[in-house]
């Protein structure tokens, strides 16, 4: 009796997996066969005016943005979003570079939006399609890592700086120098990713953070190998729980996440050393051969408006590039939330936006950090 | 009578000792777990400070499509991939079971493999032949391709739950049912089958379990339009990863808790009224 | 028994999707960015030795800790009640459902400075423990993630052990610890070498829980190998290279560990 049960339940089970299957397989294939195969299809029904209806694969940063503005493009435009999510630029380059993916719009930070332009892997942009691209404040158009403008929009940004727990420091904190000392031993914290930490290092020597000198890239090596013993760990969003809850005193992380980790722990403040930061920006792109190139121009065209960017802002709590948006927005902030979300002229003259680094820097980069984390 | 000290095998039911050991092991087992489901009702984001008690992460998880689509779609896959894998593992691991020894032991080799494998490995090898194949096919990487990287790590597991089971097989009741009249297929359809049923069974949870929790496989195969819950956890470690997480994790371990309960009150009650049955 | 072609469909599936992937992790171990045959990557392997060893290390000792709870465990639950059983057997699986990295941050709420661990033990009046990112960390961490595998393949054994041997062994006049390592323990080691293959070899090469209970800083293989493929430089060749030293290293222990036991029987998983 029981037997018989558990095969036909299995045998069930299996007819349904296959049946499922199946149509999950047909589906997606007689959507892929629909939009055309091969190059010279996919660019030529790009070259067509927006179609009505259509779908677009967005892929940008996890709890990146408000979910209601997806929603609200889709009921404009009639076009399905199909969005999913990545953690880290490396992980979203290694999965376009294997060629696994067919996305239409793309949201990478800068230094990787400048690899991918020299690697050639980025669709330069219609701006006839993207008039909301007038609304973008000037000082995020024509940046280092997109020089001519024509392969991104920008969609947030945002600086590092170093937070810190007034209760444990004393004295005034203006220098990386916080991180490095060694009398709060176990209780600084540091980037798990090469880039940030790396540029810290070279900022607080003095070095720009695109550095290609071998000799400079050492000596930042040299510096944060010799931070190992007295650090508590390497962290990405580990940091919000272990600053907020006093396991950790001192980290560098983003201005915008500060500000959510001052509403759970009011003892935490935040700097902007004096030898410098970073200043990011993370923009949106469309990568070669995407094959609704129209829907992406629209999607973007739709980011980059006022309300949407309010409400990424208002979601996300990073600074918009839209400077309307901006505008409404500071309106509600007070001084100091301010202060920090959007730095003065003169603050972001001390700044430096990552640039893509070439080849051989860029294994540097992996061979030392090995050094600096083994 | 002196006490019997734990080890004695003599002892029908465990010594309190024993039962007193397994209980601090399941405790210790569970300790993150309760600790994940309480921060699912924290007022805040944090899953170190304590600020309040709220139901609003389930609102939230119920208006969130992107995590809900997600958590369907695990689910689906890992029923349809330990469905498929126990099928295909249980023939191979039969078929396996009738060969000649070296050849055997060759092809378990071959089946450990993924298992060695560092999974980010697996992931992109995969991927990098999905991605050949559709020059050549023109399909489009999506659930399709998720269900066979699945199944490539999940079949193995079968494989290595039936195989023993198989070793232990009687081979004389296959015989005996043999000389009852029985062809060679229903022999093995009437004996076999059941004999081997807990390792089947077995490896069926296992792979369900191993398809759940994958994320880096997954990653790579999955294409661009569909995201497991796994991938997308992973996905907000800049950010940081919501209570609204925690929710639909409590969820699934409240249901399948409940399912648990479910069928052992069922058997109690079917075990009752047999015994009602023998004693009328 | 005739059976030989049940396996030709597997079969088929095995050449496609697990030896062609791994012929391509070959090719790319072996061949540069520029292309061509070259021992390049494997050359530069041995700075790593450091990481081989700590990741080694590491797996040994939490493989050594699940062994000696998870032993105990299943001894206690193969003498329960068969129905009790099979609920236990469940709810060891169980967690195991949620996801991974959850489970680890949770572990990381328990074991921190401020966690939940050290408020008890302040509460009782005891000192504080500093076990987070710290390589003891790590094994707690991979011996939670990874007992529920020690414990099946040794439990599903012992539970179908020929009764009979054990008690004419006690008629023959054994104490009962001479009964258990005389009898019972040899019987359950084709268990204990199955679970020690599901634990040793996935605790290997894990990433993520060095990364958050080791504070990043007992950089483990499975980081490695992570890094070459998701990290500044996508480097394939070199994360394919480590990977496949790894996988010889581990098919070595494997086979070091097999001579233990009985020749035919293999890996019991359950």
């Amino acid at each position: 009796m029981k037997l018989i049960k558990f095969r036909s339940a299995l045998a069930a089970a299996l007819v349904f997996a296959l049946v499922f299957a199946l149509t999950a397989c047909g589906g997606t294939g007689s959507g892929s066969a629909a939009s055309g195969s091969g190059a010279a299809s996919a660019s030529s029904g790009a070259a067509s005016s927006a179609q009505k209806g259509g779908e677009v694969n967005v892929y940008n940063w996890g709890e990146y943005i408000d979910e209601g503005l997806n929603d609200q493009f889709e009921k404009a435009t009639g076009i399905k979003v199909n969005y999913t999510t990545f953690d880290s630029n490396e992980s979203m380059y290694s999965l376009l570079k294997s060629g696994g993916s067919s996305y239409d719009v793309i949201i990478p930070s800068d230094y990787m939006i400048s690899r991918l332009i020299q690697e050639g892997m980025l669709e330069k942009l219609d701006f006839a399609n993207i008039p909301n691209f007038s609304l973008i404040d000037d000082k995020y158009k024509k940046l280092e890592y997109d020089p001519t403008n024509e392969y991104s929009v920008p969609y947030t940004s945002g600086t590092v700086g170093l937070i810190y727990n007034t209760k444990v420091v004393t004295g005034t904190v203006d220098s990386w120098s916080l991180l490095f000392d060694e009398k709060y031993s176990g209780q600084i914290l540091m980037f798990d990713n090469p880039r940030d930490a790396f540029g810290i290092a070279l900022k607080y020597q003095g070095h720009s953070l695109n550095t290609t000198d071998e000799g400079e890239l050492n000596s930042a090596c040299e510096l944060l190998r010799s931070q190992h013993p007295y650090l508590q760990g390497y962290v990405m969003d580990q940091i919000f729980n272990k600053l907020e809850s006093g396991e950790a005193a001192i980290g560098p992380y983003y201005a915008g996440d500060y500000l959510t980790m001052l509403d759970t722990n009011p003892d935490l403040a935040f700097c902007r050393p004096k030898e410098g930061t970073n200043w990011f920006v993370d923009a949106m792109c469309v990568p070669k051969g995407a094959k609704n190139k129209a829907n992406a121009e629209a999607y973007i065209n739709f980011m980059c408006s006022t309300d949407a960017c309010l409400a990424n802002m208002k979601e996300i709590g990073y600074t918009s590039a839209n400077k309307e948006a901006c505008e409404k927005y500071a309106a509600d902030l007070d001084a100091a939330a301010y202060d920090i979300m959007f730095p003065t002229e003169e603050e972001l003259k001390n700044c430096e936006i990552f640039t893509n680094l070439p080849a051989e820097t860029l294994a540097l980069y992996d061979k030392l950090w090995i050094e600096v984390k083994a | 009578m002196k006490k019997t000290r734990a080890f004695d095998p003599a002892e029908s039911r465990p010594t309190v000792g024993g039962r007193i050991f397994t209980g601090l092991i399941y405790f210790l087992l569970y300790l993150p777990i309760f600790v994940l489901i309480a921060f699912s009702f924290n007022a805040s984001k944090s899953r170190s400070v304590w600020t309040g008690f709220t139901f609003k992460w389930y609102g939230e998880l119920f208006r969130d499509s992107g995590i809900m689509s997600s958590f369907y779609l695990t689910l689906i896959l890992s029923l349809a991939a330990a469905a498929v894998a126990t099928v295909l593992g249980t023939f191979a691991a039969v078929g396996f079971y009738g060969m000649k020894r070296r050849w055997r032991a060759a092809f378990l080799e071959v089946n450990n493999i993924p298992l060695m494998n560092a999974d980010i490995v697996t992931g992109v090898s995969l991927c990098l032949m999905f991605v050949a194949g559709r020059a050549i096919l023109g399909y489009e990487l999506g659930f399709g391709t998720l269900l066979i990287a699945h199944l490539t790590f999940d079949i193995p597991y079968v494989i290595l739950s039936v195989m023993p089971k198989l070793y232990q097989l009687d081979r004389n009741l296959v015989d005996a049912a043999q000389d009852l009249g029985c062809t060679w297929l229903q022999a093995f359809f009437k004996v076999v089958l059941p004999e081997i049923s807990p390792g089947i069974v077995n490896g069926a949870i296992i792979a369900f379990t191993m398809s759940v929790d994958d994320f880096v496989i997954s990653y790579f195969t999955a294409g661009s339009k569909i995201m497991t819950l796994s991938m997308r956890i992973y996905s907000m470690t800049r950010k940081r990863v919501p209570p609204t997480i925690n929710a639909v994790s409590t969820i699934l371990f409240v249901s399948v808790l409940l399912l648990l309960v479910i069928i052992n009150v069922r058997e109690t009650r079917q075990e009752a009224a047999k015994k009602r049955r023998q004693l009328n | 028994m005739k059976t030989r072609a049940f396996a030709y469909p597997y079969l088929a599936w095995m050449t496609l999707f697990v030896i062609a992937p791994i012929i391509l992790v070959v090719v790319y171990a072996f061949s540069a960015a520029g292309g061509g045959f070259t021992f390049s990557n494997f050359s530069g392997i041995a700075a790593y030795s450091a990481v081989f060893l700590r990741s080694f290390a590491l797996a040994g000792i939490a493989t050594a800790a699940c062994l000696l709870l998870g032993y105990p465990l299943a001894y206690v639950l193969s003498k329960e009640k068969p129905r009790l059983q099979r609920v236990l057997v469940m709810l060891i699986m169980l967690p195991m459902w949620m996801n991974f990295l959850l489970r680890t941050y949770a572990l990381m709420t328990i074991l921190e400075n401020t966690g939940l661990l050290n408020k008890f033990l302040a509460l009782l009046g005891l000192p504080q423990l500093n076990i987070i990112n710290t390589p003891g960390a790590v094994v707690i961490g991979m011996v939670y993630n990874y007992l529920p595998f020690m414990v099946l393949p040794i439990y599903s054994v012992i539970v179908k052990l020929d009764r009979s041997l054990i008690e004419a062994a006690q008629d023959l006049g054994a104490s009962p610890d001479r009964c258990f390592t005389r009898v019972v323990f040899p019987l359950s080691l084709p268990g204990i070498l199955s679970g020690i293959t599901m634990v040793f070899v996935p605790a290997v090469s894990t990433f993520v829980i060095s990364q958050l209970l080791g504070g990043g800083k007992s950089m483990m293989l499975g980081d490695l190998i992570e890094m070459e493929f998701l990290g500044t430089s996508y480097n394939p060749h070199l994360g394919s290279a480590i990977a496949l030293v790894m996988m010889i290293v581990v098919v070595i222990c494997m086979r070091l560990m097999n001579k233990f036991g009985s020749g035919e029987e293999q890996a019991v998983i359950l």
